[in-house]
């Protein structure tokens, strides 16, 4: 039982080390050392307290869409809406933040809020959608994904226009800013802030929602089989739109820690990317959410790391880039890894009767 | 003697578990060999051994004479062997002549299907399969279905022709057209193996008769020679009651009171009509008919599942027709699924977790929104030793990896154990083996003797006959009758479910 449990962890360290041996691969082709690359790109990502921070800014959103996504996708929904949801949680964050003028305390409760409704309202959407028209989620969240961002376009030139720059909001203050001096000056003026901490608590949240609770139960069980939990008497729609609006809600969470916490303003013309990394982090995290939490801090080292390599090495900082998606590539295509791992154990098993 | 297979000594090991442990079977040219066994006794493992699905750990294969090496199903195709599976493996949008030729369609850059769709024309005339080869799969009935599969091997040339569980798809019609086409299939010299748990089907149509029970083989019978109890006992491995032992039942105050109740199918048409009944507690109220007269939109009406038209369904005094599924199974109804994967279970969930699937929310389970886990264990155990639920791994095992006999004596003891005031149960035997089916039999006639009202919908029309004090006959979702189960027969009912009335209406 235990070896069947593990088999997830198995598969993605599987593919993060063929991942890496195909990154090796490829680096040995642009005519560079491969060992060098890949110590200068975990050096780039762990090599300091300051770097460490940045690892962990960076992998802070992606913890929380990879969350999102894998939440949805344990309750039988998949949602491609992160960026989306991520974008108009971080509209109504920058929103309030530039408009309100409160001290810190009261301020900060008050834009995360504005985030996770922003993002829950932009989950809220498709999952009514679903659950009364039967529209496709998928459908629906991307369309949501164009109206964020068409929104944000209008909106922040017209409310919240920075100082020099028609593309970007003004620099929000101090008081609406995640983050916060103790832990800059821990990491040595890192980019961290609180939203790691945020991240890490829904990360708690959710596992003991899905694992313990009678909503997650209930939720999962609309996941695995919708026919049976209507059977059993569980409300499906409600279930549903309940679960899109969690996702929503943790992705909107993921906009307040970026945009507030990583970044200091709103940029018109972006679709974050994080939103779809977090399907990969799901994927890779195999869904659990304490497995996106250890992905996603993973892809932050690889993010992060990639600027050092290219500077100390010719090595493309592309390369990065093409190792995450390589990795999941095989993640997606676990079923190899599967029979791979079946053999072994068959073998095993013959060598141990002989 | 010639066989046309021979398997000796073969074993088979899962992890756990020994599925074949030296079972050596043979079949003779010309017959029907039955392969009869328990829910997980081996003969379909055994099977997927001859059929290059599975490799055998030790043992040798036979055909013709000469000893083959099966490695995967092209070698046994090529050997002449085909099988049809339980689940039917067909492409729904195609026609039935592709489906026929698909993985080995004529060459060519057009696909041209003159030639096979004459041949499908002439084998289904050869065998009375009455195949239509243009029809699409998805408009086609399941017995079609099935005969397209018969097809396939048949295309393929098989002389030796494997049935998995034919039956179980089937309704009693077409299990009738099968036997005759198994009988026309032998008079052209096919020789067929038939993996079935059923008795019945084997004394129609099987000539030689291998039981075998976990996993070895008991004994091959001359069916003709021996009885339906002998069969029985060997395959259990203990005496078998065929007839359910059941007292007069005291039947009490009335529990649910159907009146003119009229509901919509999903053809958007009335698929019952102004149905009215009258259950009380302590009978047991079985509904005989054909399948898809109506049955399943009555069940789905009572237990919510479905809204009704008009008419009204009184539990225990109060009209329960508006009220959601979750408030009339508190009220005292529970419901046994006729499709145990479809609305029964959460396949992928633990035994533990489907055993409260319906009272998760309850607080015997719950506490301020968190699962009591210590009492969804504790239940777990009770539902398991009271109703003799097999499995790996007790409440943690996966419901998925259960088999079928086990899955519905879960379904059947969480239904029980709500202890409800009407029990509701549609094909609770589906499928089942023996043991199993006459466990079952007696916990619902329990029920009925502590004084619950039984309401029992089946196809099987023995079972109908075997547990109802009263039998309502259904036909094209009208109530044709009401009668005593023991003051009528099979041809009684049979002409009722016909649509023929008799008996008088309560």
């Amino acid at each position: 039982m235990n070896s069947d449990k593990l088999r997830p962890l198995w598969v993605a360290l599987i593919s993060v080390l063929l991942g890496l041996i195909a990154g090796g691969i490829l680096m040995a082709f642009t005519g560079n050392n491969p060992v060098e690359g890949y110590i200068y790109l975990f050096k780039g990502g762990l090599m300091s307290i300051e770097r460490i921070g940045n690892t962990l800014a960076t992998a802070t959103a992606l913890i929380l869409t990879g969350l999102s996504v894998a939440f949805a996708f344990r309750t039988g929904l998949f949602n491609i809406g992160a960026s989306g949801q991520m974008l108009m949680g971080g509209l109504c964050a920058t929103a309030l933040g530039l408009s309100l003028n409160l001290p810190k305390p009261v301020l900060l409760p008050i834009v995360l809020l504005a985030a996770i409704i922003g993002g829950g309202l932009w989950g809220l959407i498709p999952g009514l959608l679903k659950a009364r028209f039967n529209v496709h989620e998928v459908v629906a969240t991307i369309m949501m994904n164009w109206i964020a961002f068409w929104t944000v376009n209008y909106a922040v030139p017209s409310f919240f226009k920075g100082e020099y720059l028609e593309t970007e909001s003004r620099n929000i203050g101090v008081n609406a800013s995640l983050r916060v001096e103790w832990l800059t000056k821990l990491f040595n003026g890192s980019y961290i802030n609180l939203g790691i901490f945020l991240a890490i608590l829904s990360i708690i949240v959710i596992a003991i929602i899905l694992n313990r609770t009678v909503l997650g139960f209930q939720l999962k069980a609309v996941g695995f089989n919708k026919d049976s939990a209507k059977y059993a008497g569980m409300n499906v729609n409600r279930n549903i739109v309940l679960s899109m609006v969690i996702a929503g809600s943790l992705s909107g969470l993921a906009g307040a820690t970026f945009y507030l916490g990583y970044a200091s303003n709103i940029q018109i013309g972006v679709l974050p990317s994080q939103g779809f990394d977090g399907i990969a982090v799901a994927l890779l995290g195999a869904n659990s959410p304490y497995g996106a939490l250890a992905t996603a801090i993973f892809f932050g080292i690889l993010h992060s790391g990639k600027g050092f390599m290219n500077a100390m090495t010719s090595i493309p900082p592309e390369i990065g880039d093409t190792i995450i998606a390589i990795i999941i590539y095989f993640a997606a295509t676990s079923l190899l890894i599967h029979k791979f791992l079946d053999k072994i154990k068959a073998f095993i098993k013959g060598a141990r009767k002989k | 003697m010639d066989y046309v297979i021979e398997m000796v000594n073969i074993r088979k090991e899962f992890p756990g578990i020994v599925a074949n442990d030296d079972i050596s079977i043979n079949l003779r040219k010309g017959e029907v060999l039955a392969l009869l066994g328990e829910n997980g006794a081996g003969k379909s493992t055994l099977m997927s051994i001859l059929f290059g699905l599975y490799t055998p750990d030790r043992g040798l294969i036979k055909v013709n004479g000469s000893v083959v090496n099966i490695t995967n199903p092209n070698d046994a195709s090529d050997l002449g062997i085909g099988m049809v599976h339980q689940h039917f493996k067909l492409v729904h949008n195609f026609t039935i002549t592709e489906n026929i030729i698909l993985g080995m369609e004529p060459k060519g850059i057009k696909i041209d299907l003159t030639d096979a769709r004459e041949r499908i024309v002439e084998l289904s005339k050869k065998y009375n399969l009455n195949v239509d080869p243009d029809a699409k799969i998805e408009n086609v009935s399941v017995g079609m279905q099935q005969r397209v599969e018969i097809l396939k091997m048949l295309y393929r040339n098989a002389e030796i022709l494997i049935f998995d569980e034919p039956t179980a798809v089937l309704t009693p019609q077409e299990i009738l057209e099968l036997m005759k086409i198994m009988r026309n299939l032998i008079d052209e010299g096919k020789s067929i193996i038939l993996i079935t748990h059923k008795l019945k089907e084997i004394k129609q149509v099987a000539d030689r008769c291998t039981v075998i029970r976990r996993g070895k083989v008991i004994d091959t019978v001359d069916v003709k020679t021996s009885s339906l109890e002998i069969m029985a006992e060997k395959m259990v491995g203990r005496k078998v009651t065929f007839s359910v032992e059941k007292g007069d039942g005291i039947p009490g105050n009335e529990i649910l009171e159907i009146s003119n109740l009229n509901v919509y199918n999903n053809r958007k048409v009335l698929g019952v009509k102004d149905f009215s009944l009258k259950i009380r507690s302590g009978e047991i109220v079985g509904i005989a008919g054909v399948d898809g007269n109506g049955q399943t939109e009555l069940i789905e009406a009572i237990t919510g599942l479905r809204d009704i038209h008009s008419g009204s369904i009184i539990l225990n005094g109060q009209d329960i027709s508006r009220l959601s599924i979750k408030e009339r199974s508190n009220r005292g109804i529970s419901h046994i699924p006729e499709d145990r994967h479809k609305h029964g279970l959460v396949l992928d969930y633990s035994l533990e977790e489907n055993l409260i699937l319906e009272q998760v929310e309850s607080k015997k389970f719950s506490k301020n929104g968190f699962i009591n886990k210590i009492s969804m264990r504790d239940h777990a155990n009770k539902i398991i030793s009271d109703f003799d639920v097999r499995s790996g791994m007790g409440p943690l095992t996966i419901v998925r990896s259960m088999s079928g006999g086990n899955q519905q004596k879960a379904i059947v003891g969480r239904e029980i154990f709500q202890n409800p005031d009407l029990l509701i149960a549609v094909q609770p035997t589906r499928g089942l083996d023996v043991g199993s089916i006459e466990y079952i039999h007696k916990r619902l006639v329990e029920q009925r003797d502590s004084g619950k009202a039984v309401l029992l919908v089946s196809l099987e029309l023995d079972e109908i006959l075997d547990l109802s004090d009263r039998i309502a006959v259904i036909n094209s979702g009208e109530l044709i009758g009401v009668v005593d189960g023991d003051k009528t027969n099979e041809n009684e009912i049979g002409l009722m479910m016909a649509g023929i009335s008799k008996g008088d209406k309560n």
